[in-house]
């Protein structure tokens, strides 16, 4: 039994030599005489899947429970607690990733780059929120965000900032999210995780840069309440459209409005509408007409010159591509030779591509930032007109309400309000 | 009035959610090289893999990074773009191909007067690699990981002058998976790349099956 046993290991370890020796080997393997075994090379294992899965369930049952407590339970301290719960899973436990805000990424680059596989659990990090905003409202922001946990809970003196900053810092998230999608699908680079404030935080070794990003926001988060979800989130931007058209959204009040004013101030993120009740241009027709044809003329004319700017802008947003910086670089070291050879003219040098093939490829990269620039460039000249357009338009309005697409159903204001609920 | 707008919130919601789950339905069983893919990210075709032009990563839904060593050109760059404070990517000992060698190009450095392990021989900055005297004339080098920063330097050595042994992997215990890699980005020989997420290491002269994983 023992010699078969012998046998067959030496047979395996023979295999084992003789398969080894395809490759090819400057020195011989040695033939150890003082019976040294070879020891593993060891290659710990990546995350299980079945964990990625679990993250999508913790997801759908945290937002279930939030949009429970808003809703249903009108509880401030619930959904503080559910926060803290957020920030320690998804921020400290899963260091920040995978999250809903970055998953536009991954959806974009899937969407353009059909090589890419979108990891099932990005596209249900990027769908789910979506789907529960459509009918329940931004519940997500109140206490599943990491992002928006931390920053609510360092909203000690939240201040207004009036209607019309508030109005002009709003675009950019736009931006923000425009950029992300164009960089995202030409396989550039990932902003939004690379420019990710809070992650650094998550995983405590931030770099100094995203430690002074992540400081200043913490600070101005004190006395402007959420800045990153506000005035950068592009995430945001989506869920602030889909809640506009949700299904059932978190009220201030249980029963009726009795107009007591307390709750004004409660918001600190200006997001409760002030009842207005004389509209000016309700009855106005011909006035409402005149700017209803204002409005088609403007609108296509900054879309026109939003798309231009972009046009003329492409060839420096595309100058982040690595392809492009390589086609750069090669075409520099044409001119004058005797600068020091970078690693990125090294490693084209043994690669064996010729200039021809390099410049062809930033040449496709470069030929995709410009349709994707004038789009860019259109898509933020339409957000200006139909910020005017917004302007120009109110709407009959008689109780404090508030703001579907802006409010993250924190729950603060329900507190406030001294109705109690009819039964 | 009333009845009017919410007719057109239930139209415009009922829009929406078509909308995101078509474009998540089209994403995961997306027309891929003219073939359906499952759920697990599998074709049809990818039983004939002859025919599939996609990378190996693409067949699978859920995907790591790794560095490819026959792109790697030794850089440096892993050792500082690497979100981790200590770099996820360390030097891997393959010890199947190592000579064992006395006089090691990925040990020592190429000048020196006497083959000592004194550490101004050293090639590598932080004494991560340690050298065990086995029988005449054979030494070990062993990597210890918890100072290894993944500079490259041994590699380099090792390529130049030996059997390849040593090379550069993302080791999974310590990187993060970012969507991203910061190392790809900053990669000048395009060696990073998505790899399944059930064979996630890349070694030359080594197969992956037969070795034991922790």
């Amino acid at each position: 039994m023992k010699k078969t046993l012998t046998l067959l290991i030496l047979i395996c370890l023979n295999l084992f030599f003789s398969w080894n020796a395809f490759s090819i080997q400057r020195f011989p393997k040695p033939e150890f005489e003082s019976g040294y075994t070879q020891p593993d090379t060891l290659m710990p294992s990546a995350r299980a899947e079945i964990l990625a899965y679990m993250d999508v369930a913790v997801l759908i049952l945290a937002l279930s429970f939030i949009s429970w407590l808003v809703l249903k339970k009108r509880s401030r301290k619930g959904v503080f607690w559910t926060s803290m719960f957020s920030l320690i899973y998804f921020g400290f436990y899963r260091e920040g990733c995978v999250c809903s805000i970055g998953a536009i990424q991954n959806v974009s680059l899937a969407l353009f780059d059909s090589s890419y596989t979108l990891p099932v659990t990005a596209l249900a990090f990027f769908a789910i929120p979506l789907i529960f905003t459509l009918f329940v409202g931004r519940t997500f922001c109140a206490g599943i965000c990491p992002f928006g946990a931390m920053q609510d809970l360092v909203a000690f003196k939240p201040m207004s900032i009036g209607v019309r900053l508030n109005a002009i810092l709003g675009l950019l998230p736009y931006l923000y999210l425009a950029l992300s999608i164009l960089y995202a699908a030409t396989g550039t680079d990932f902003i939004i995780c690379r420019y990710d404030p809070f992650v650094g935080i998550f995983r405590m070794n931030a770099s100094f840069g995203m430690f002074v990003f992540a400081g200043g926001l913490l600070i101005s988060g004190i006395f402007i309440a959420r800045p990153y979800c506000r005035f950068l989130c592009p995430y945001g931007v989506l869920l602030n459209w889909f809640s506009r058209y949700s299904r059932r959204h978190m009220t201030i009040t249980p029963a009726h409005c009795i107009q007591c004013r307390l709750c004004e101030g409660s918001c600190p993120y200006d997001a409760i509408e002030i009842p207005v009740t004389e509209t000016k241009n309700h009855d106005n027709t011909k006035q409402r007409l005149k700017r209803l044809i204002m409005m088609s003329f403007i609108i296509p004319l900054l879309m026109v010159v939003g798309g231009y700017t972009g046009y003329l802008l492409h060839e420096t947003l595309a100058g982040v591509h690595s392809k492009v910086r390589l086609a750069n670089q090669v075409i520099n070291t044409e001119v004058s030779p005797l600068k020091a050879e970078t690693f990125e003219i090294q490693a084209y040098k043994s690669s064996g591509k010729t200039q021809a093939q390099v410049l062809k490829e930033a040449g496709i990269v470069l030929s995709k930032f410009k349709k994707g620039s004038i789009i860019l460039g259109g898509f933020i000249g339409l957000l200006f007109g139909l910020l005017i357009a917004g302007k120009l338009l109110k709407r009959h309005n008689p109780d404090y309400i508030p703001h579907k697409g802006r409010c993250f159903s924190c729950a603060r204001c329900i507190d406030y309000c001294p109705v109690k609920a009819e039964n | 009035m009333q009845d009017r707008r919410k007719f057109i919130h239930t139209f415009v919601r009922g829009g929406l959610l078509t909308g995101v789950t078509l474009l998540g339905g089209f994403l995961v069983l997306r027309d891929k090289d003219g073939e359906f893919c499952g759920l697990d990210g599998h074709c049809s075709k990818c039983d004939k893999s002859s025919t599939c032009s996609l990378s190996p990563a693409a067949h699978f839904r859920q995907s790591v990074w790794q560095l490819d060593p026959s792109k790697c050109i030794q850089c440096g760059r892993c050792a500082t773009e690497c979100v981790m404070t200590l770099s996820a990517v360390k030097c891997t000992h393959v010890y199947a191909m190592c000579g064992y060698c006395d006089l090691c190009g990925g040990y020592l450095k190429p000048d020196i007067k006497t083959i000592s392990t004194a550490a101004e021989n050293q090639l590598c900055p932080t004494n991560a690699i340690r050298r065990k005297y086995i029988e005449e004339p054979f030494f070990e080098y062993e990597i210890d990981e918890a100072l290894c920063i993944g500079c490259g330097k041994c590699v380099k050595g090792c390529s130049a002058f030996g059997n390849g042994s040593l090379q550069l992997q993302v080791r999974h215990d310590r990187c993060v998976n970012c969507n991203e890699c910061s190392i790809a980005r900053n990669c000048p020989s395009e060696a990073f790349s998505r790899v399944p997420a059930s064979s996630p290491y890349l070694l030359n002269g080594i197969d992956q099956d037969s070795t034991k994983k922790i």
